[in-house]
């Protein structure tokens, strides 16, 4: 029983990851109805900046928290210029073509940052600098949890918090509902549809970001092909809540997390990332639209 | 009796380049090439019978391809050896026994993909294109990850020692074959009944066109030759890995199809020459092959996503006769 | 023009998408040769009607039979098959495909060729290809649409693109037809054309009709029989006499004060 609990404080931490980036997923999907392939390497560019953003500000010779803090909010910066030009070159351009076309450019899009990130960070992989010393917190019953864990859980809370006030009590939330119900309706009531994609896009990657720098804190090694699996395993969650759907995306990415953890807790290591295509054919076949989704019929 | 004329003048003359072509072209790199282009061309156009004609999002293909070449090479190499020994001990001729061995692994590999293409296809086909995108990309992962994890056909390691019975011939013959029947298809009312579900699923569906029936159609034939792909490559590397059937194995195809214009064999054709040749070209420049790749797909996409030829064929004079109307 | 062929009635029809109750408790029949017109308020659940005769939809409950045939709960394409074809209210057709193309895929289940056949052209789907399209091109020949057999259907002026539907529905060689607001955006010249045409084909081809229409002369002048329907609820039946002076029906395309 103990083995499990620790398994499940495990997984409700990456879940609390993966739920981040899927929430990038599911806003993009809700109101562009693109599946933004590019996302996963969104997180890979946070947790790089952060890197670099360590140590420019020497957080590696002088730890603290606002230091911590400064990396983490610069991340999260620079993602979200990263998310602001991919949405404005490369996807708004094909807004208006078919949904293969904007596919293969997200395409286009991951394999460059990808591929660009081999070729400017290189090839061997960095290691992401400590910005506090591990140290177990007992939760009794022989359960224990990390201080980084905590962070991790504690970061990912607020953010979601923070999203979820966006979306609900801000007008450009109210704007980002409307334009994912009917873009052409919400055009017509003035809403510039332009800026609230872009909104949407920046959102998404400042999640995607910090999640990255988090995951930097649990696994130091990062490198730059170190978002495809993530972000595979994140877009899994999206559909699993049902994309387009933000407390979905949460749930999802729980799932996801646990489930993960469960499956090399109880079963192998070596069948890691097979759970989460497992999990993906599973809702696709009994339930599509996602546990939290809703089905949309096409007008006949 | 014309029919059968004709077939038996392709082969002659398909035998005819198999035996003049090492002569003519003494670099075998660039008889490398060709061969590679010549797989290529088969993955392309059997893709294309899926997301072209049919407009499905298929994008596992490189999952089918592995399917075959695994299937290809275990028959060679574990259940067909006795046979070969016993028609050499006969005196047949190694070009006519392995020209079998490699017929008969080429079709196993085929068909094991084509049943591979029914049980992804039957569940999967009434999903919304982008769903249906994602379980393919999720099934073709599926292939490789399982591939990795079976240590019997080599695991991680890889499969080698694979008989090198792969010749022009035979992939020309095959090239032949999947353009023959792509551009048959077209001519005839199940290509129409294709294209119709392509331009409006619901239409098609009301107007008798059985639309899932045809839909797993396309996708059972269309991984078959992709299994028959992946068996030729398998016999012509000698090597097997599962780093070569990746996600990105199945984008490489995706773009020759987008960059020929989906729906158009002979764009199929020329952009599959065509990206076989390009990474070749840019081996000098490796670290920014891809990213130029990467930037091609995203600049086409933008200023002409119908590729070259749309949706259009090339109209010389013996497709002319093909394409009616 | 008594031709014998089937009836298709509707039992005590609903469809419920969410909360809406699309149609209601609908009971209609058609019997062979008819031409009876479904009328009434935009969102009324006409088109919600014809989707449940072919099969889009399923119905919540009730029955709908086509002879002896239960035809609720079977796919479109079965549908068709057993002699229903419809048009659609924003035409549906093949866009990047020549019109000819567009009456040949109609023209697929007759065909008696398999996939095989196809695959490796045989003499029997190219026996299948000659009947198509001979069949093909003698429809566009009757619906005057034959100079643009090989124009691309999105390149039609509206007008044809709806002749080209019906040329379509026809090519399924169905005893039942189902117009969905063929006269919609036509002037009254076309509108007229359309309402010969739609009397032509009936009695060339045998047809029962069902049609959806606003335009009240059109249904006033060529439906032998009218059904109303408001809110997804049949509130009047008959000839059209019946139905123009109807208070009921009067009461749900004006509004209550009007009455």
């Amino acid at each position: 029983m103990q083995e499990f609990l620790q398994q499940l404080v495990n997984g409700i931490t990456w879940g609390s990851v993966y739920a981040l980036i899927a929430l990038g997923y599911t806003m993009v999907y809700g109101i562009l109805r693109l599946i933004n392939f590019a996302h996963g390497d969104i997180f890979m560019l946070g947790a790089f900046i952060a890197y670099y953003a360590a140590g420019w500000f020497g957080v590696q010779a002088h730890p603290s928290a606002l230091g911590a803090l400064l990396v983490l909010v610069t991340a999260m910066t620079g993602a979200g210029i990263a998310g602001f030009i991919i949405e404005r070159f490369a996807y708004r351009p094909v807004r208006k073509s078919s949904r293969l076309t904007a596919l293969i450019t997200a395409i286009g899009v991951s394999l460059l940052l990808e591929n660009g990130g081999l070729l400017v960070f290189g090839t061997d992989p960095r290691f992401f600098p400590q910005v506090a010393t591990v140290t177990k917190i007992s939760l009794g019953g022989g359960v224990t949890v990390t201080n980084i864990q905590l962070i991790i859980l504690a970061v990912s809370v607020l953010l979601m918090l923070a999203l979820r006030w966006i979306v609900m009590s801000t007008k450009v939330g109210k704007a980002m509902r409307a334009v994912s119900f009917n873009r052409d309706a919400a055009t017509l009531m003035g809403i510039d549809t332009d800026k609230i994609i872009s909104f949407t896009f920046v959102l998404g990657a400042v999640l995607a970001a910090a999640a990255g720098v988090l995951v930097g804190l649990m696994n130091p090694k990062i490198d730059p092909l170190m978002g495809i699996m993530p972000g595979l395993k994140a877009f899994v969650a999206a559909v699993v809540g049902g994309i387009g759907n933000i407390p979905g995306a949460v749930l999802g990415g729980l799932i996801m997390g646990v489930s993960e953890v469960l499956v090399v807790g109880y079963i192998s290591s070596t069948y890691r990332d097979a759970i989460a295509f497992v999990l993906l054919i599973a809702i696709l076949l009994f339930r599509p639209s996602g546990l939290l989704g809703k089905h949309q019929a096409e007008k006949v | 009796m014309a029919r059968a004329l004709k077939t038996l003048g392709i082969l002659v003359a398909l035998i005819a380049v198999n035996v003049l072509l090492p002569k003519l072209i003494p670099n075998s790199y660039f008889l490398r090439v060709i061969m590679l282009c010549g797989i290529n061309v088969i993955l392309a156009v059997s893709l294309n019978l899926v997301n072209g004609f049919t407009g499905q999002f298929s994008i596992g293909h490189a999952g089918f391809m592995a399917i075959g070449a695994y299937t290809a090479a275990v028959v060679t190499m574990k259940v067909l050896p006795g046979a070969t020994l016993a028609m050499a001990a006969a005196g047949v001729p190694p070009i006519f026994a392995h020209g079998a061995a490699l017929l008969v692994a080429t079709l196993a590999g085929g068909s094991l993909a084509a049943v591979a293409g029914l049980a992804v296809g039957l569940p999967s086909l009434r999903l919304r294109g982008d769903y249906l995108a994602i379980v393919t990309l999720g099934f073709g992962e599926i292939i490789r990850v399982v591939i990795l994890n079976v240590d019997a056909i080599g695991g991680a390691r890889g499969l080698s020692g694979v008989p090198a019975y792969t010749n022009f011939f035979w992939v020309a013959l095959w090239v032949v074959v999947v353009v023959g029947v792509s551009y048959n298809l077209l001519a005839s009312t199940h290509g129409r009944a294709m294209l119709a579900i392509r331009e409006d699923e619901i239409a098609a569906e009301s107007l008798g066109v059985p639309t899932t029936r045809y839909k797993v159609l396309a996708f059972v034939v269309s991984a078959f030759f992709a299994g028959v792909a992946g068996a030729l490559y398998a016999h012509y590397d000698s090597y097997l890995n599962p780093a070569s059937f990746t996600f990105l194995r199945s984008i490489e195809i995706i773009a020759m199809i987008v960059l020929g214009g989906m729906g158009s064999v002979s764009g199929a054709i020329m952009a599959a020459v065509a990206l076989t040749v390009l990474p070749e070209a840019l081996r000098g420049v490796k670290e920014y092959r891809m990213v130029i790749y990467a930037m091609l797909l995203i600049v086409l996409m933008i200023t002409r996503p119908s590729g070259i030829m749309g949706t259009r064929e090339l109209k010389l004079p013996w497709f002319r006769k093909k394409v009616a109307a | 023009m008594n031709a014998a062929g089937p009836s298709l009635s509707l039992d005590h029809v609903s469809m419920v998408f969410g909360g809406l109750k699309a149609v209601s408790d609908l009971c209609l029949d058609v019997h062979p040769g008819e031409l009876v017109g479904l009328i009434g308020p935009n969102g009324a659940g006409k088109t919600t009607v014809f989707n449940l005769i072919t099969g889009v939809y399923t119905p919540m409950s009730g029955t709908i039979r086509f002879g002896e045939q239960v035809i609720n709960g079977c796919r479109p394409h079965d549908i068709c098959g057993s002699g229903i074809a419809r048009t659609f209210q924003n035409t549906r057709l093949f866009a990047g495909l020549t019109c000819l193309d567009n009456v040949k895929i109609a023209a697929h289940q007759r065909a008696h060729s398999t996939y095989w056949d196809g695959m490796w052209a045989t003499p029997r789907s190219a026996a299948d290809e000659r009947a198509i399209d001979s069949r093909a091109r003698a429809l566009l020949e009757t619906l005057s649409l034959s100079d643009v057999a090989e124009t691309r259907a999105a390149d039609l002026p509206y007008g044809r693109q709806r002749r080209l539907e019906i040329a379509r529905a026809l090519a399924t060689d169905p005893k039942l037809l189902l117009l969905d607001e063929p006269a919609a955006g036509m002037n009254p010249q076309e509108t007229e054309a359309l309402m010969r045409l739609i009397e032509e084909v009936r009695l060339r081809h045998h047809l029962a009709v069902l049609l959806i229409e606003h335009d009240m002369k059109v249904v006033m002048t060529i439906c032998q029989r009218i059904a109303v329907l408001d809110y997804g609820v049949k509130i009047c039946e008959g000839d059209p006499d019946m139905v123009r002076r109807d208070p009921s029906t009067i009461r749900a395309y004006l509004g209550e004060d009007v009455a």
